[in-house]
């Protein structure tokens, strides 16, 4: 089997991550509790009149592809694989109130285009001309590991060699004023910087787009190498004896993992499985989080793999993400572990090169 | 490597029948599931047609024995009963004595309850407890909790059209790769105003009985259903001494790269779709014995495929049909219900009629099949074309 390499990366968040020279030195504190992204200058990237009809999610995402195939030097790739939970929503909210609010008259067939959950992935396709495997997956906290797993099958079994992934979301306000009315979202925040000391239920919301090649050859520009990626619908048993059944499948031990990403969201109901293994399994392994960066979507684990990759590469951790002080350098296997609201948790293993 | 993947089981709904020999029987006695809407208040309701399965989601909800306080779109109604079928068909008692896993489809997910509260929601907590269940990973979650699937690999893919197709195709390569000893896949979706109006927009929606590869094709009929397989590793098959029903032997997914909703006019995708698909089952394309073309009834599909299809067989096109007739299309599920129909065709040595044709496509000469066909089939090719490009073939054989 061939190995995996993360060969570049790009991140769109609610941080200054577009500019890849940069690591997280200047952060950006909100007291809201939906954050949207730093978008960087779009027309730089797309022509201005093909950017006006695009829907965010599909400009964050080409623009994401766009750099992470500039930094692997690559003009196109075998396949495209996306993770969105919601797809274009902005674009699935206009149309389902105009078909309301027009009683199902006068509607153009442009947001009901963009909102089929494949868009960005088929308009990432269509402008690099990329004939190859096209996929995307929406399942909720999963679907950017989804599209680690089935990248990592082929390029494990030569199915293809450079593949770009990305986990992209979009806010849409509708939709968030739904998960605002049923508490999903916090009531406020004084500094989304401080989630975890909120001590309140829901997270603070965000969006963004983090994208990668990965290929089956090592590069001069690649980060980190994927060891293993795993998922699990449901939590029966206890998240700490998943996570040791986990890294055994991997032949190694707990004792191996030099640092470990949590997806903690500050969500004092569901935040229970982060804080097991932060204060039992992994007391002694330097931790760090990230969704007081990026706030929480369905695809925010994308923005903890950016993160992973760029620790691996440097071998610096940004002040801003550790959860306790152990360990500041020589990292060698990072473990990730990420689940939204109890459900759909992964464990995903990179090591470096 | 596993070298095989076996379906050992198969379930579905659409609106030709509850169940496997409920389809099995419209289908060969050509009866169609196409009548004007009735379930959803549409002011098109008169102006187009559809493929509807006749249960409330009340009567869903008893049949599945769902407490009042439930948040159940009827796509994960749908997508329960198909998945139930499924693992009843394979003789599955114990599902946690095998790593199993689900991959699911669904491009309307949860969106026939957001269309009804939208506003709603805001206003009062009555129906608020459908918020959680709009997006499209919910019906999936939902699907593995009533099998029994935990702590396991279960993702969703929504590819438009084709998504049911690419769930089969993940699945086979996760049983191959040795990820999983068994894993169910297919798709689901039920009609909602937002796809009735969508199609409508784009204005390929027929107002009439749709007609594949007809000259005088007017458009699709949207349908609703549900259907899965049950795939399993040679491991499994040989520790229960399983039946196979058949085997997937070749997928192949590419993009068209042409155009949002549009198909190239040659077919790229498709071609190379159905390429792979022959080169990743070894096979030849005389090989294949019948073709369940995806074949919507739209202008630009039908000549889009039908081109791909010319180009792959040359001057020898196998025997092809398009079910869509009968079900009509029914988006992400597509791929799932025409695998059950492909699956059925090679197990009874029988070509479905193409209903509904009458006049021959001015571009090419190849004709669908018309009438019901008995023939000795062994390798049966199905395509799922859809919306971003996205083309995909299965090719399901008798033998491994």
């Amino acid at each position: 089997m061939k190995k995996v390499y993360i060969n570049s990366i790009a991140s769109i968040s609610a941080q200054k991550t577009f500019d890849n020279t940069r690591f997280l030195e200047e952060i950006c504190s909100y007291a809201e509790t939906v954050l949207p992204v730093v978008s960087p200058n779009y027309k730089d990237y797309i022509l201005p009149a093909a950017a006006r009809r695009m829907a965010r999610g599909i400009k964050m995402g080409v623009v994401a592809s766009k750099l992470a195939l500039e930094e692997a030097e690559l003009e196109n790739v075998d396949a495209i694989i996306i993770g969105t939970g919601m797809g274009c929503v902005r674009d699935s909210e206009k149309f389902v109130s105009a078909i309301i609010d027009n009683d199902e008259q006068y509607l153009t067939p442009t947001s009901f285009i963009q909102s089929t959950h494949n868009t960005v992935g088929g308009q990432i396709a269509l402008g690099i001309g990329c004939k190859g495997y096209n996929f995307t997956y929406v399942h909720s906290s999963n679907s950017f590991e989804s599209s680690l797993l089935d990248a990592k099958l082929m390029l494990q079994n030569d199915e293809a060699n450079t593949i770009l992934i990305g986990g992209v979301d979009e806010l849409g306000a509708h939709t968030t004023e739904l998960h605002k009315v049923v508490n999903h979202v916090k009531k406020n925040i004084e500094n989304s910087l401080d989630i975890l000391k909120s001590n309140t239920e829901g997270a603070v919301f965000g969006e963004g787009a983090n994208f990668f090649t990965l290929g089956n050859e090592k590069k001069s520009s690649t980060y980190a190498e994927v060891i293993g990626i795993k998922m699990y619908n449901t939590l029966k048993s206890s998240i700490s004896d998943l996570a040791k059944q986990f890294i055994t499948s991997q032949k190694i031990a707990i004792a191996h993992i030099d640092l470990v990403i949590l997806g903690n969201n500050g969500d004092v109901t569901f935040d229970g499985n982060y804080n097991e293994l932060s204060s039992e399994l992994f007391a002694n392994t330097q931790q760090v989080y990230y969704k007081h960066l990026c706030g929480e979507f369905n695809t925010a684990s994308s923005f903890g793999f950016w993160l992973a990759s760029k620790i691996l590469k440097n071998q610096h951790l940004p002040k801003v993400t550790k959860l306790n002080n152990i360990n500041d350098s020589s990292f060698k296997y990072v473990l990730l572990y990420n689940q939204y609201r109890g459900k759909n948790h992964s464990f995903t293993l990179l090591r470096k090169c | 490597m596993s070298k095989g993947v076996a379906i050992t089981g198969m379930g579905i709904i659409s609106a030709i029948g509850n169940n496997v020999s409920e389809n099995y029987k419209s289908l060969i006695e050509g009866r169609k599931g196409i009548s004007k809407i009735s379930k959803i208040d549409t002011i098109h309701k008169n102006a187009i047609m559809v493929g509807e399965i006749d249960f409330t989601n009340k009567d869903f909800e008893d049949q599945l024995g769902l407490s009042a306080d439930n948040n159940y779109s009827r796509t994960a109604m749908l997508g329960i009963v198909a998945a139930k079928q499924a693992i009843a068909n394979a003789g599955i008692t114990d599902i946690k004595k095998y790593s199993t896993g689900l991959i699911s489809s669904t491009s309307v997910g949860g969106m026939d309850m957001t269309e009804q509260y939208y506003y709603e929601y805001l206003k009062n907590d009555k129906h608020r407890k459908y918020i959680d269940s709009h997006h499209a990973g919910d019906s999936t979650q939902k699907i593995a909790e009533h099998l029994g699937i935990e702590e396991s690999l279960v993702t969703t893919i929504s590819t438009a059209c084709s998504s049911a197709a690419n769930a089969i195709m993940l699945g086979a390569r996760l049983i191959k790769s040795g990820e999983l000893d068994r894993v169910v896949v297919g798709g689901k979706d039920c009609l909602s105003k937002f796809t009735i109006n969508g199609f409508k927009t784009l204005m390929i929606l027929s107002d009439t009985y749709n007609t594949p590869f007809d000259e005088n094709r007017k458009g699709l009929n949207l349908g609703e259903a549900a259907a899965y397989l049950v795939l399993e590793s040679d491991k499994v098959v040989k520790a229960e001494n399983k039946k196979v029903l058949a085997y997937v032997k070749g997928y192949a997914n590419a993009n068209d790269a042409f155009h949002q909703t549009a198909s190239s006019e040659n077919g790229d995708g498709a071609t190379l779709a159905m390429e792979q698909a022959l080169k990743v089952a070894g096979l030849h394309p005389s090989e294949i014995d019948y073709i369940n073309a995806h074949g919507t009834a739209t202008g630009n599909n039908d000549l889009s495929e039908g081109r791909a299809i010319v180009r792959v067989f040359g001057n020898n096109v196998p025997d092809f049909s398009s079910t869509k007739p009968y079900t009509g299309h029914t988006l992400a599920a597509a791929g799932a219900i025409e695998a059950v129909y492909s699956i059925l065709a090679l197990q009874n040595n029988i070509i479905y009629p193409n209903l509904n044709f009458k006049t021959q496509m001015k571009e090419y000469d190849i004709t669908p099949q018309t009438e019901l066909k008995e023939k000795e089939l062994h390798n049966v090719l199905s395509n799922s074309l859809g919306f971003g490009g996205n083309c995909s073939t299965v090719i399901f054989s008798k033998s491994q």
